[in-house]
């Protein structure tokens, strides 16, 4: 409890307690008398000592012309109480609530704390290395290219180069995976990791602002800067929602007594109507309980970059991959080599010098393979054509290396078998030389993810790849996936996503899955953008909307469970505050419920409506 | 240019909400954000006039609830 917490729980026990000493006076007919006057001081007393900074804050709102301030709301209820001579009833409604706002700043507290717990990248210190001395600073004070010593069981404040010792780093903090990673002279480590063994000695490559720590922290305080459209709609509510209700009770103190006369049941009633006003329950509720499951999802290594993408996933049921590296390793294996003509060696050697240059997982794998023959691969004006392959002169002859369309551009005929996997092509002096298969293995556990996806209701999962056409077919076909869009180009995809957009069902959303590294345009496209493997890339953080840390593709139904669960108890949460409210609008307005059931109906919903949005941060068992 | 400030003793979450939408109707504000779970209050607006805005959006914010302090870096 703060400070602030506690001097109010002092306030409120201290007030209680002269209040229940009221309720020893006995209640006198007669006005003006002694007992009269004692009665009335007793529970003035309780009330002021309960209420003043209520009143104080009251005054001070109205005159900011704050007219349907809570506060003010609040006071006008209980004055009005103990006005008509409902002394206990005026005091315990003004105690009960600040009971219940008390209760309410520390459950919310409490979340914030235990939200921000969750998200403990952020490094207290450094220790920095400067004049041989090792000096204990601010990870703010470091700059790029210092060296700092971190010791076993510290967290690394900064990204870096290791320069001496050997460890192995905890990264779960980053990527919700207890995984030990190990680190010697040379590689390179982030910050948030926990260093496990040894001492490290790291030169910092970034400063703290733009550390990988940074960023995630950054990327998750900015998530409640997109707000979900819930929690628009219920701040658009609470503001029509009070001046109705205060409108209510104008009507009801007013217009029946003109015909019964009885003045001071129904204000008493008009005045129950104004503690029942206060929207609150509902919009703390909906932040809170998104801010938590946004929380929770962080402690799995997802990312979520606000509350209406997670409000999105609990809607989407469409499904986009994209192949390579999110359902498949990435990692592909030169499997079958056919030379035409040549001898095998040759064709490899070949192809693996044009295909040098280019960062294509294919062509790394071919040459990867090269190498591990030590084949000599040198080769000049190498030139990369996107979507097709590779042009480069080897040995004085012009090699093109690539895929189908890229032999059918060139006008070389070509041989080709059916089989599984990826084939490219390779020309040579404009003559068909023979061609190589790679395969890339799924993901272990994309089958079963898709399969988790489909128990949750994903109509629609989709694969697009570059891939041949039975190529990709066999492997939708082990995975489990309704659909694939094979052959595209890279511009492509995006044209595919459009297309897939267009047909999806009204009110779901589309969910684009990639590895964020030349799938920019499509993961904007979608209604939810979820890049994977993102630790350490920038680009990826940057494009999508939800980001997995961690390379697990698992993930992607772990967070659309998240999502439906934060979006349940967001549901939840609306229907009752709002159920519990009417009803006792209505029973109020008929005469059978008092001014208690009011102060619950008030802070008791808030109360458990808060403790309902808390369950958004448990994520442990889903 | 986009700022956020920090926000002390922001206790009512309907104030977070009246705040944000009196800060959205100052003039040159582009878009504002207060946000009562991270206690903070994210403000876009004209370069030439941010300071300006900034110093109408605190006083906006203290209408609505006085006691709430507005961290001005």
């Amino acid at each position: 409890m703060s400070k602030k917490q506690k001097k109010n729980l002092v306030r409120i026990i201290v007030a209680a307690l002269i209040c229940a000493g009221g309720f020893f006076v006995p209640t006198t007919e007669e006005t003006f008398s002694f007992l009269w006057f004692l009665r009335l001081g007793v529970f003035l007393a309780a009330y002021l000592t309960a209420g003043w900074d209520v009143l104080w804050k009251a005054i001070r709102n109205i005159a900011h012309g704050q007219v349907f301030d809570e506060n003010f709301l609040m006071s006008i209820a209980s004055i009005g109480a103990m006005i008509i001579g409902d002394y206990p009833e005026g005091t315990v409604v003004l105690i009960f609530y600040q009971v219940g706002e008390l209760f309410q700043s520390i459950a919310v507290g409490k979340s914030r704390k235990s939200i921000s717990d969750m998200i403990d990248l952020s490094p207290d210190y450094a220790n920095v290395e400067r004049n041989g001395e090792v000096l204990e600073v601010e990870p703010e004070e470091v700059a790029v290219g210092e060296i700092i010593v971190i010791k076993p069981g510290e967290k690394v404040p900064l990204d870096g180069v290791v320069v001496f010792g050997s460890s192995g780093l905890n990264t779960a903090a980053l990527t919700g995976e207890s995984a030990l990673r190990d680190v010697t002279v040379g590689d390179e480590v982030l910050s948030g990791s926990v260093n496990t063994s040894g001492l490290l000695k790291i030169r910092t490559s970034s400063e703290f602002c733009d550390s990988t720590a940074a960023k995630i922290l950054e990327l998750v305080e900015n998530s409640a800067e997109n707000k979900a459209k819930t929690e628009n709609f219920i701040t658009r509510f609470a503001r029509v929602y009070t001046p109705i209700v205060v409108i209510g009770a104008v009507l009801l103190g007013v217009v029946p007594p003109l015909f019964d006369g009885n003045w001071s049941e129904w204000i008493y009633r008009a005045l129950t109507f104004l503690v029942v006003s206060c929207p609150c329950a509902l919009v703390i509720s909906v932040p809170l309980s998104f801010f938590g499951g946004i929380g929770g999802a962080s402690r799995h290594g997802i990312m979520i970059k606000g509350a209406n993408y997670l409000e999105e996933l609990a809607r989407a049921r469409t499904f986009v991959f994209d192949k390579t590296g999110t359902l498949t390793k990435g990692s592909f294996e030169v499997a079958t080599i056919f030379p035409e003509g040549i001898s095998e060696e040759e064709l490899l050697g070949m192809c693996a010098a044009a295909e040098r240059i280019s960062n294509h997982p294919i062509a790394k794998s071919i040459v990867r393979d090269a190498e591990k023959r030590e084949l000599k691969i040198d080769a000049e004006n190498a030139e990369e054509i996107a979507g097709y392959g590779v042009k480069a002169v080897v040995s004085g002859r012009e090699i093109c290396v690539g895929n189908a369309r890229f032999m059918e551009k060139l006008g070389v005929p070509v041989k080709n078998a059916d089989t599984v996997g990826t084939v490219i092509f390779c020309a040579c002096d404009g003559k068909y030389a023979g061609r190589i298969i790679v395969r890339d293995e799924p993901k272990e556990n994309a089958a079963q993810a898709l399969k988790k996806l489909t128990e949750l209701g994903a109509d629609r999962k989709i694969m697009l790849t570059g891939d041949r056409k039975n190529a990709a077919e066999a492997v939708a076909k082990t995975l489990g996936l309704d659909e694939v869009r094979a052959e595209l180009l890279p511009d492509g995809k995006v044209a595919a996503v459009e297309e897939i957009y267009a047909e999806k069902p009204p009110k779901t959303a589309l969910c684009f899955v990639g590895d964020g590294m030349n799938d920019a345009p499509s993961l904007a496209r979608a209604d939810v953008g979820i890049a994977m493997g993102a630790l350490g890339s920038d680009a990826a953080i940057e494009a999508a909307d939800i980001v997995l840390m961690n390379d697990n593709i698992e993930s992607v139904p772990l967070a659309v469970k998240i999502a439906r669960k934060t979006h349940r108890i967001v549901t939840e949460n609306i229907v009752f505050a709002l159920a519990v409210k009417v009803a006792v609008l209505v029973l109020t307005a008929v005469g059978i419920t008092n001014m208690w059931a009011a102060v619950f109906a008030d802070v008791g919903v808030s109360v458990i409506a808060i403790i309902n949005a808390m369950r958004a941060m448990r994520t442990n068992k889903l | 240019m986009k700022k956020t400030f920090k926000l002390i003793d922001l206790d009512c979450a309907n104030c977070a909400a009246k705040m944000e939408t009196a800060i959205k109707k100052i003039d040159g504000v582009k878009s504002a954000a207060v946000s009562f779970m991270t206690q903070k209050m994210t403000i876009e607006a004209d370069d030439e006039r941010f300071d300006e805005i900034v110093k109408l959006a605190v006083k906006e914010c203290k209408k609505v609830e006085p006691d709430c302090e507005v961290v001005v870096k």
